[in-house]
Formats: structure tokens, C-alpha cells, sequence
């Protein structure tokens, strides 16, 4: 086998990967803080990724510009989502929180599918078809900038969390809801700040995608799958572990697609979700619940 | 059996011999696309029961139910296609290799101790990763599909369940009835009860001497079970299986609308929820059909809203505040 | 007496923490034996020792002969040993009397005889006429009761009461005191509960330890403890003797 033919495949699964896991800190964020289970997440990055498409094909706009906005809007929904709706069900029964937002899923999903109809819409930009060459690698241009973009949004949300007050104030949540209360954080504006920012994730993450994928619903319940599976392998409560959860599922799905066949790439992943469900529950970094 | 027919008020014994009359009787009335309408409600009421046991009294919640509805439909179709061996032989075959699944899943995650959110993705890995795999394999026909051929000199074969819909009419409804009968005599049962204990408290349920893990994988083997029998009748019904519309998760929520619409952990909710949910969805598309709007999509938005305004409004479901209504509320159901 | 408990140099570390170290003691059969002692001295933990919720790090634990350190709940009940809680923990869907008999199935298969059992149980504890309501609704006496009612029909040998007087006004303490006497002359049920309500203790017991920082400060008739000059000092106050 060449390896420079494997080394091409695992860049492309790296940088798509790093995609991948700014989806999953999305995820991370609101399942970790909140402890909601967003079983709309994926429908939540496609909405952004046909937003990114309308803003490309009518404002001839660069995805990697449009992130910002699309994000903005994605907090702001994120936002009210949890303080009308969801704050709600925050301790409720794990199934009454899923049955919510499965519906909602639902609701997106074929609203996409209405407006927009089952084909795949591609956003074809100047840069779409290029690559850097470097030395025998092929790398798409687009992907490196999707890359790039997504971890220039991880390293703000990360900063964010360190060294901002209201950042440690949600890990205090999370750590301790109890303590947090007691010591007068207003748990409830902090959660809708939270799912905003994981929301906001999902919206910058979908954006970066439509440079590497077409638009289109049926993507949906793949990516809510890939951004749980994600996130439990690289264990819940660790945004460092979703990156690395994100690049390791890339990779492997790279590989299973390129060994195996396309349509097969995803087996992998949920093998591996299995056996971390099974030996290592706590995900590769996660605390130990 | 006795004492679970003298558990209901006599109100509710009229209304349920009316209702079952009215059943029997219904298709001298009805048009075949009526029938077939009421075909879907019995299924949907019939694989609701089956999930409502392992999650409205087990507490264990399952979103890849799909799975054993393709794996029965498939073994009893496979088997049909390549040797001539007949659904009522096949349901067998198809129950067997289905509850094979769901041991493999109870075993993995109540041993491992797998529960709630973490319980449901590996219901959804299982049901994803059989998918992928049945699009792959080609003696099952591959993503392309398996197609059970309509034979016309044949329809007469009711033990090889070739018929009309009045066929599958009165085996739909046979099945959500004798579901429903065995999830009442399996709630007032030792495990019945043993199971309400490991929803509402597993803890408190151990110190109590419960085998949470015996109950636990009684209920996924009894709920996988049912559905694979669902599955083969939807399958002989339908005459086709595509692996990515069997074992989709899209099939999974379908499963559990009713119950949970209905109302979990009662006997009749899953069935009231198929009355409600089925009809309303075929008006629908009927609905938009006569003003000439094609859209797809429009059903599965109704079913999210209706999800998300019972969820919302009336989390116990329909039928508990059904049953107020009508005040049949004497005693437990 | 035999020793129906038998608790050997039994130790349990959390992290850094010692919350109960080289613990020693018999608890004889027909024996109401308590643990007391101030908080955090271990007395929940031993408790969740025996009832099997997790292992001792070293040391063993025998009951009627046979060893159970680390059997998981279930088993344990099985084998003879009920418990109730310290923050009650009735099934909250299900009818009081309902409550009961999952208890009673442990040992009756069929439910017409659980719920015989369980009518039994539940007139002992004064809980027969609430019997169809839900848990629920239940005010917390009753709820504690319940909680012992459940662990009762486990039929069991040895019951393990964690603070079952805890929020108790002095005659509904004084009530359950009598149910748990008359049980133990009737049945020879052996009880080992942990209790701060020294009325109850004082009323109950037969035998006392005294934990502290998870060791056995003191041991002994309930005359002897509460006038031990260690036991003084760090739980009970110099106005506790009287």
C-alpha cells in the first residue's frame, strides 16, 4: 500500500475530524453543563450549513466569514431555545428531554426537507478544488481552512471557559449545581448562556462543513449520531477529549471509507462507541462519573 | 384472567366490548384504503405494546426497536425468498435471531451498567451498524432491497400470509389485542412489578433482593421478541424491505410515538396512541393530497409537533387523562 | 447467643480519607444492637459495607456463618439482610401497599401471597388502613415506616435501620420503638441500626458501639457507653448523662 496514498487519507480524516469535534464541543458544552440531552444537535449544524449556502449563493458571501454571523444568530437561538423551552425539562426524566427534542429533530429536519427538497446542494467555492502539494501529500485547500476555522473557534471557546468569569462560573455548574446555587450564580441564565454557546459551536461548525460537504437533510441524523458518539469517546465534561474524540472519528471514518467502502465508514465509529460504552465509559478523557 | 377483566369498571368492560365489536365488524363497512389504514394502527398498536414493556414498566429505553423489526422481517423474508418456507414457520426463526439481539444488548448494558442516554446510543449503534451492514450484504438483497414478488395465482395462501389486506386486517388486530392481554397479565405479575421497581428505583430495588438484571433482560428479550413478530407482518404486508428504511432510527421513533403519546406504562395507551397518531397522519397526507400540495415531509413535521406538545402539556400521555374523561378512574390501571 | 454479624478488622478507605478503619464487632442473634456516634464517624458506610453497595478495602464481613463482603445488594437481601435508607426511598408510583410487596416477592412467587404478606406486614407497622395510597402522598413518619414495612417483607434475618427516627416527633419515635421491640420478642429478629436519637437508642438497644473518625471508641451495654468518658467528649455531652 503507498503510504503516501494512507497519509493523504489521514490529513483529509485530521482536518475533517477537527470539524467534527467543533460540532462535539457544541455538544459537549450543553450535554456536560446543562446535562441536556440535544438529540437535535446534527439537524441544528445542517440548519447552519444551508444558512451558510443561502448567505454564499445570494451574498456570494465565504463561509468562513458567514461562521461568525451564522454563530451569533445560533447563540441568540440557543439562548431563548433554553430559557423558554428547555429550561423546562432540566431535570426532568432523561426520556421526556430526548422525546423533546427528537421532536423538535423532527420538525427541522423535514422543515429542511420542504423547503429545500432531499438533493444535496453544493456551495461551490473559488477554492473547492484546490490543494496544497506538499511533497507527495495532496491536501484541499478547503479543508485546511475549515480546519483552521474550527480551531480558531475552539481556542475562543476555550479561552472563554479559563479565563472569563462567567465562563468559570458554568464549569462551577457543572462541577456542583447545588454549590453553584448557594453561592448565588444564576444557574438559569448561565445554563441559556451555555446551550447559546453550544448552539453557537453547531453554527460555526456547520458553516466550516460547507466547504467539505454538500447541504442536505438526510446529513442530520448522521451528524447527531457522530457528535454523541464523539463526545462519549472522548468523555463527557472534557472539551479537550471532544477535539480529540472529533480528530480520532475522522480518521477512522477516512479510513474505513477508503479501505472499506464509503458507505461503510461509519461502522467504525459505532464499534468503537460500543467498546467505549462497554470498557471505558468515562471516554478516553473524561472525569469518572 | 378473571380478575383482570373484573380489574376494569364495568363502564370500561361495555366501552371495551363495545370497541372490540365494533373492530371485528369494521371492514364489512370499509373501503380498502380504510383497511389498510387500520392495518397501520394495529401494527404501530401492537410494536408500541412491545416497546412499552421494556420501557414504560422496565424504565429501560430503547431508540433502535428498528432493529428487531428488520432482523424479524428479514430472517422470515429470507427465508421465504431462498427456501419457500412459509411466515408462520419463518416468525419463528425471525423471534429467535431478534431476541439473540436484544440478549447481546441487555447483556452488554446491564452487565456493564449502560443506562438511560448511554443505553439508548448503544440501542442506536446496534440498529445503525446492522443497517450499514444489511445495505453491504447481498444475499439479503443490499442497499438495493429484498422484493417478495406478488403472485397473483397465490393470494389465496393465507398460512403463507399472501392475502388482501382483510388478511393482515384481522391478524393486526389479533396481535395488538393479545399484546395488550399479555401486558396486563405481565404488569400484575412478580415481574411486572419487579420491573416498576427497577424504573422507579434500581437502588432501592436491590436492597429489596430484585435481580435487576435477570428483570431487566426478561423485558428486552419479551419487547425485542414482539417487535421481530411485527416486523414479519409488516413485511408480508408490505412485500419489500429496504435496509435503510427496516432498520432506520427513523423506524425506531415511529415505534415509540404511540406508546409515548398514549401514555407510557399503561396497558391501552400504546393503543390509544396508534388511534390517534395513525389516522391523523394518513388525513394529513390525504389532506394535502386534495389541495395538491406533494410535499414530503409534512407528516413527520406533524408527528414532531404532536411529540413535542405531549412531552410538553401531558407527559403521561393521552390516555391517562382519557380515562378521567370518561371516568374510568376507580381503580389502577 | 451465636454471632449472627460478624464484622473483622474491616476497613474502608474513600481516596485520603479513612471512613472506617479496623472495625471489629459481633452482633449476636435476637440482638438489637446500635451504632452511634457523631457525623461522618462511619456508621453509613459500614452500613453500605454489609448491605453490599460496595466492598470493604481489607477485613471481612460473616453473616450466619458464611462470608458477604462483597456480594452486590441484591444478593445480600437474598441471603437475609434487609435495610432501609436514610433518605427514605419508597417507589413513588406505586400504592403503599404495592411498595410492600415487591418486598414480599423476593420469597413469595406468586402475588396473591406477596399481597397477604404484605397486609400482615403493614398492620404490624400500622400502615394497613393507608395501604392504596400512593407513596407519595405519604407524610415522612409514614414514609419511614413504609421504608421498614418494604424491608420487612424481605422476611430477613437481620435488618439494618439507617436513622430511621431521624425528623420524628417524640411519640411517633416512641410508636415505632414499640413496633421494633415487639418484633424482636416476637420473631427474633436481630436489628442493628445507626441512630443519633439517644430515646430511641437508650429504649432499643442491647449492645452500643461508638464510632468515631470510623473507629470503635467504646463498646457495651448502653449503661456502660453513655457514661465512657471518651464516648462523653466526643458525641454525647456532659448533659447526656443525667
Amino acid at each position: 500500500m503507498n503510504l503516501a496514498i494512507v497519509l493523504n487519507v489521514v490529513i483529509q480524516g485530521v482536518l475533517t475530524g477537527l470539524v467534527y469535534g467543533l460540532m462535539a464541543l457544541g455538544l459537549s458544552v450543553i450535554f456536560g453543563v446543562v446535562r441536556v440531552v440535544n438529540f437535535a444537535h446534527g439537524e441544528f449544524a445542517v440548519v447552519a450549513m444551508y444558512a451558510a449556502y443561502l448567505l454564499f449563493v445570494t451574498l456570494g458571501l465565504d463561509p468562513l466569514i458567514s461562521l461568525f454571523p451564522i454563530a451569533a444568530a445560533f447563540f441568540l437561538v440557543g439562548f431563548l431555545l433554553q430559557a423558554s423551552l428547555v429550561n423546562r425539562f432540566v431535570g426532568r426524566s432523561e426520556h421526556e428531554q430526548f422525546i423533546l427534542l427528537v421532536g423538535l429533530a423532527i420538525i427541522i429536519v423535514n422543515g429542511l426537507l420542504m423547503i429545500f427538497g432531499p438533493d444535496a446542494r453544493p456551495t461551490n467555492l473559488p477554492y473547492s478544488f484546490d490543494s496544497y502539494l506538499l511533497g507527495p501529500l495532496f491536501i484541499d485547500k478547503a479543508r485546511v481552512y475549515a480546519a483552521i476555522g474550527a480551531l480558531v473557534v475552539s481556542a475562543a471557546l476555550f479561552a472563554f471557559f479559563r479565563y472569563t468569569t462567567i465562563g468559570t462560573a458554568i464549569r462551577a455548574c457543572a462541577d456542583n449545581l447545588t454549590g453553584a446555587a448557594v453561592v448565588g450564580l444564576n444557574v438559569k441564565r448561565l445554563y441559556a448562556l451555555t446551550f447559546g454557546l453550544g448552539l453557537a459551536c453547531v453554527g460555526a461548525a456547520g458553516a466550516l462543513m460547507v466547504t467539505i460537504a454538500d447541504a442536505s437533510p438526510l446529513l442530520a441524523q448522521a451528524f447527531t449520531l457522530l457528535a454523541f458518539t464523539i463526545v462519549i469517546i472522548g468523555g463527557l465534561g472534557s472539551m479537550t477529549g471532544a477535539l480529540v474524540a472529533g480528530i480520532l472519528i475522522g480518521v477512522s471514518e477516512a479510513l474505513a471509507s477508503f479501505f472499506l467502502a464509503p458507505s461503510m465508514k461509519s461502522m467504525f465509529s459505532f464499534a468503537l462507541l460500543v467498546a467505549v460504552l462497554v470498557l471505558r465509559p468515562q471516554g478516553l478523557m473524561g472525569r469518572r462519573v | 384472567m378473571r380478575d383482570m377483566w373484573s380489574a376494569i369498571p364495568v363502564r370500561g368492560r361495555v366501552m371495551l366490548l363495545a370497541l372490540i365489536a365494533l373492530l371485528l365488524a369494521a371492514p364489512l363497512a370499509l373501503d380498502r384504503y380504510f383497511i389498510s389504514v387500520f392495518v397501520l394502527i394495529f401494527y404501530f398498536a401492537f410494536v408500541g405494546q412491545a416497546w412499552n414493556i421494556m420501557m414504560g414498566f422496565a424504565g429501560q429505553l430503547s431508540l433502535g426497536h428498528a432493529l428487531y423489526a428488520g432482523v424479524g422481517g428479514y430472517v422470515a423474508a429470507l427465508l421465504w425468498f431462498y427456501f419457500g418456507i412459509g411466515p408462520w414457520v419463518g416468525v419463528f426463526a425471525g423471534v429467535a435471531i431478534a431476541a439473540v439481539f436484544g440478549a447481546m444488548i441487555g447483556w452488554l448494558g446491564f452487565r456493564f451498567g449502560i443506562e438511560g442516554v448511554y443505553f439508548a446510543l448503544l440501542t442506536i449503534a446496534f440498529a445503525e451498524f446492522t443497517r450499514i451492514a444489511f445495505d453491504n450484504m447481498a444475499f439479503t438483497g443490499g442497499a438495493g432491497g429484498l422484493f417478495l414478488l406478488y403472485d397473483p395465482h397465490r393470494t389465496h395462501e393465507w398460512w403463507n400470509l399472501r392475502g388482501g389486506p382483510l388478511l393482515f386486517y384481522y391478524l393486526g388486530f389479533a396481535l395488538a389485542a393479545s399484546a395488550a392481554v399479555l401486558t396486563a397479565w405481565l404488569a400484575r405479575s412478580r415481574i411486572g412489578y419487579q420491573w416498576i421497581a427497577v424504573r422507579e428505583d434500581q437502588e432501592a430495588a436491590l436492597s429489596l433482593g430484585v435481580d435487576v438484571f435477570r428483570a431487566k433482560m426478561i423485558a428486552v428479550l419479551i419487547s425485542s421478541s414482539m417487535t421481530a413478530v411485527g416486523g414479519v407482518l409488516l413485511t408480508f404486508y408490505y412485500n419489500n424491505l429496504f435496509p435503510g428504511q427496516a432498520f432506520d432510527i427513523g423506524r425506531s421513533i415511529e415505534i415509540i410515538l404511540a406508546p409515548i403519546i398514549g401514555g407510557l406504562g399503561t396497558i391501552f395507551g400504546p393503543i390509544v396512541g396508534a388511534f390517534i397518531l395513525t389516522p391523523l397522519g394518513e388525513g394529513l397526507i390525504a389532506l394535502t393530497a386534495k389541495f395538491g400540495i406533494d410535499v414530503p415531509g409534512t407528516k413527520a413535521v406533524f408527528y414532531g409537533l404532536t411529540l413535542m406538545v405531549i412531552i410538553s402539556l401531558r407527559p403521561d400521555g393521552v390516555w391517562p387523562w382519557l380515562k378521567r374523561l370518561l371516568g374510568l378512574t376507580e381503580t389502577k390501571s | 447467643m451465636s454471632a449472627l454479624l460478624t464484622i473483622d478488622a474491616v476497613s474502608k478507605r474513600f481516596r485520603g480519607l479513612v471512613a472506617v478503619d479496623r472495625l471489629r464487632f459481633d452482633v449476636p442473634e435476637g440482638d438489637i444492637f446500635a451504632v452511634i456516634g457523631p457525623n461522618g464517624a462511619g456508621k453509613t458506610t459500614l452500613f453500605n459495607m454489609i448491605a453490599g453497595v460496595f466492598a470493604p478495602d481489607s477485613g471481612s464481613i460473616a453473616f450466619a456463618g458464611e462470608r458477604i463482603d462483597g456480594l452486590p445488594p441484591d444478593r445480600i437481601c437474598r441471603r437475609g439482610i434487609g435495610r432501609t435508607f436514610q433518605i427514605v426511598r419508597p417507589f413513588p408510583a406505586l400504592s403503599v401497599e404495592d411498595n410492600v410487596i415487591v418486598g414480599a416477592l423476593l420469597h413469595r412467587h406468586r402475588v396473591d401471597a406477596a399481597r397477604a404478606h404484605s397486609h400482615e406486614v403493614l398492620r404490624r407497622l400500622d400502615l394497613y388502613d393507608k395501604r392504596a395510597q400512593r407513596a407519595s402522598s405519604l407524610t415522612l413518619p409514614d414514609r419511614k415506616r413504609l421504608e421498614v414495612a418494604r424491608a420487612l417483607a424481605t422476611d430477613p434475618k437481620l435488618l439494618l435501620l439507617d436513622e430511621v427516627m431521624a425528623g420524628l416527633r417524640p411519640t411517633e419515635t416512641d410508636r415505632i420503638v414499640a413496633i421494633l421491640q415487639e418484633l424482636n420478642r416476637e420473631t427474633g429478629l436481630t436489628i442493628l441500626l445507626i441512630e443519633h436519637v439517644m430515646r430511641a437508642v437508650m429504649a432499643l438497644a442491647s449492645r452500643i458501639l461508638v464510632l468515631h473518625h470510623g473507629a470503635a471508641i467504646a463498646q457495651g451495654t448502653p449503661e456502660q457507653v453513655v457514661r465512657d468518658r471518651a464516648v462523653i467528649d466526643s458525641y454525647l455531652g456532659a448533659e447526656a448523662v443525667s
